[in-house]
């Protein structure tokens, strides 16, 4: 009789934190597909389905161009983070040398660090980096300087973190693999690339997952930043999302948005949920 | 082939002398063990000759070459590591395969070598497995496959066989003498399991907190143990050491008492000892007499008996001072008995204060 109480009792419990998880995305999710008179109904289920409001984001407003901004800045800055990040964390979790912990403690140190501290003197850089920029290249591609610097920007918020994961991640590769390829006659780079990125693969796709959600919710860079509507990225071109009259709140396309938006942090984390997994060392040492 | 020579080395970590000025010669085609306990700086002194650790003065050279800042890959050595150390994510196949692959080998001869090491360790079926789906005996192989496909001049085992079940160390420190026959190379290997060293080496290397104790053959190190602490490493159980005085001096033998119940007279002498000093009489648990007569005796209650079929082992004590005699398997001593132990004047081993064996 007990099993059954405790089964009743887990089960509840389980239904309470998804519902309480789930249940703002469902309501987005419904809101999204309702007209624009039946969002201020409170329902649990939608009274009608109306794809209008998707309509009107992918074909009338210019939100997939913000999308696409979104893409380029988390893809760029996620690669350039990662790659850095995984030859910093390498150092600092196999080379010996002075002032290593210090190092991994400044890093700590500047990732607590709070972006608005830094915002106005980011600002006055971006201005130089426009002139600079501007005077360079063609004004044709001019659109593109507002995403560059986001990009820089993000991979300096960035690297601290994902080098200091990758560094947890890589001190607890076993050292006797690398010593077994060292004897084996590889050298450093070797072991990098042959050995440690097959062994690190899943801790390197968890790290970019978790830098690139951090750059796709970004707001506050990304609002300063930018000035035109074609180098939005989406937090902000969401926030901008207008309605018919200045007055109203248009729910609909806003919930709409997020939904698309969401789509693909979903499907990236499904697609490599495989690749996010512990234990790959398993069978290189003793157990 | 490749004879090692290892010249007054010195090994520093920070402040902490690791290994004082060892000097040791390694014969060609040896088997040569390391052998102390956990701190002694056997694996550390392994590490060097591997070139995975620097040392700090001192010279070791490989086939007369001097390797003392020549990376691994040129030293020509192979190394069989505790934990096995695979790769996890290449096969059994690339895993042999990674070394012949660095050193740009032909498709063929990979393959051939590859294979010829399978053979040998009979791990040809599972050649395209990954490391997690063997057993730990099965990992050990490919480890040690790992090493043989290079051919080194030197192999060199880092307790190859200590995470193996008690069964398992068994079979394979048999197959580990029979690859030495087969592969004539030279092998240094580090354990703490004093069996294994000696069932394995040809040479065992006694380290004591970084300096070398003693070196010489298994039997060698059994008989004529130079100090206190060979005798006490060497054998299971441990010997035994009773505390004693010099009654007498002669020009071939130290006469010297028991536990004051008898005397015996061995033919060993220090030049330095001199009547009325303490020293201390060692005699294995294997070489007593039980209830028979001998050179010398002692007489003590039995306070544990331990019955291992073949043999019995007897925990006896007199004055604090502990003694474990051996006798037969199907024994009739039972707890609470007293026996007379014989001590034949042969076996015993006599140290000086400092520990020093007298010849």
């Amino acid at each position: 009789m007990n099993k059954v109480y405790d089964k009743i009792f887990k089960y509840s419990l389980q239904m309470i934190v998804i519902i309480f998880c789930v249940f703002p995305f469902y309501y987005s999710v419904m809101t999204s597909l309702e007209g624009s008179s039946a969002v201020f109904e409170p329902n649990f289920f939608p009274t009608e389905i109306n794809p209008k409001n998707y309509n009107y984001l992918l074909f009338e407003h210019n939100f997939p161009q913000t999308i696409l901004n979104s893409l380029f800045v988390a893809t760029v800055t996620v690669s350039i983070s990662i790659t850095i990040s995984y030859f910093a964390a390498w150092s600092l979790s196999r080379v010996n040398f002075k002032g290593r912990s210090m190092f991994l403690f400044v890093i700590l140190a500047i990732s607590m660090f709070p972006q608005i501290a830094v915002l106005t003197g980011m600002y006055q850089l971006f201005l130089n980096f426009k002139d600079f920029y501007f005077n360079i290249f063609d004004l044709r591609v001019k659109g593109v300087t507002s995403l560059l610097w986001l990009c820089f920007t993000y991979t300096m918020f960035n690297i601290p973190f994902t080098v200091w994961v990758l560094t947890t991640f890589m001190k607890g590769v076993p050292k006797e693999i690398e010593e077994a390829a060292i004897v084996d006659g590889a050298s450093s780079f070797l072991i990098l690339r042959k050995i440690f990125l097959p062994i690190m693969t899943p801790a390197i796709f968890t790290t970019a997952i978790m830098a690139m959600i951090a750059v796709w919710n970004e707001f506050l860079f990304a609002l300063t930043f930018t000035a035109t509507n074609s180098d939005r990225t989406i937090t902000v071109g969401i926030a901008l999302i207008n309605g018919t009259i200045e007055y109203e709140v248009p729910w609909g396309s806003i919930m709409a948005a997020s939904v698309i938006v969401t789509v693909p942090l979903v499907i990236i984390t499904l697609l490599l949920q495989g690749r996010i997994m512990s234990g790959l060392t398993a069978g290189s040492i003793k157990g | 082939m490749a004879d090692i020579n290892i010249n007054t080395v010195n090994k520093y970590f920070g402040d902490v002398h690791v290994i004082k000025d060892v000097s040791l010669d390694i014969k060609s085609q040896s088997f040569t063990v390391l052998v102390g306990p956990s701190g002694c700086g056997k694996s550390t002194m392994l590490r060097m000759i591997a070139g995975l650790e620097d040392i700090n003065s001192g010279t070791i050279s490989i086939d007369g070459q001097v390797v003392n800042d020549l990376p691994p890959k040129q030293r020509n050595i192979a190394m069989v590591f505790q934990s096995y150390a695979l790769y996890p994510h290449m096969t059994v196949f690339d895993n042999m395969a990674f070394g012949l692959k660095l050193e740009k080998r032909s498709k063929d001869e990979i393959n051939e070598r590859v294979n010829e090491a399978a053979r040998i360790l009979q791990i040809e079926d599972y050649l395209q497995r990954k490391p997690k789906q063997l057993s730990g005996g099965q990992r050990q192989r490919v480890a040690i496959g790992r090493a043989i496909t290079r051919k080194p001049k030197v192999f060199l085992f880092d307790e190859p066989l200590s995470n193996l079940d008690a069964a398992l160390r068994v079979q394979m420190r048999v197959e580990l003498a029979k690859l030495h026959n087969e592969l004539e190379a030279t092998m240094i290997y580090v354990t703490h399991d004093q069996t294994e060293a000696m069932t394995l080496a040809d040479d065992i290397v006694v380290l004591d907190t970084g300096i070398v104790s003693q070196k010489g053959s298994p039997l060698e190190l059994y008989d004529k143990p130079n100090n206190m602490f060979v005798g006490g490493f060497i054998g299971s159980p441990k010997m035994n050491f009773i505390s004693s005085k010099i009654l007498s001096k002669s020009s071939d033998a130290t006469e010297v008492d028991i536990m004051g119940m008898s005397k015996i007279s061995v033919s060993k002498m220090s030049a330095s000892s001199s009547e009325g000093d303490s020293v201390t009489l060692g005699i294995r648990p294997e070489h007593l007499v039980v209830n028979g007569d001998s050179d010398g005796s002692w007489e003590s209650k039995v306070f544990v008996v331990e019955k291992l079929g073949d043999v019995t082992y007897l925990y006896l004590e007199k004055d604090g001072e502990p003694l474990v005699a051996e006798t037969e398997g199907h024994s009739e001593i039972k707890v609470g008995d007293t026996v007379k132990v014989g001590f034949p004047a042969g076996r015993c081993q006599l140290f000086d204060s400092s520990g020093q064996a007298f010849k």
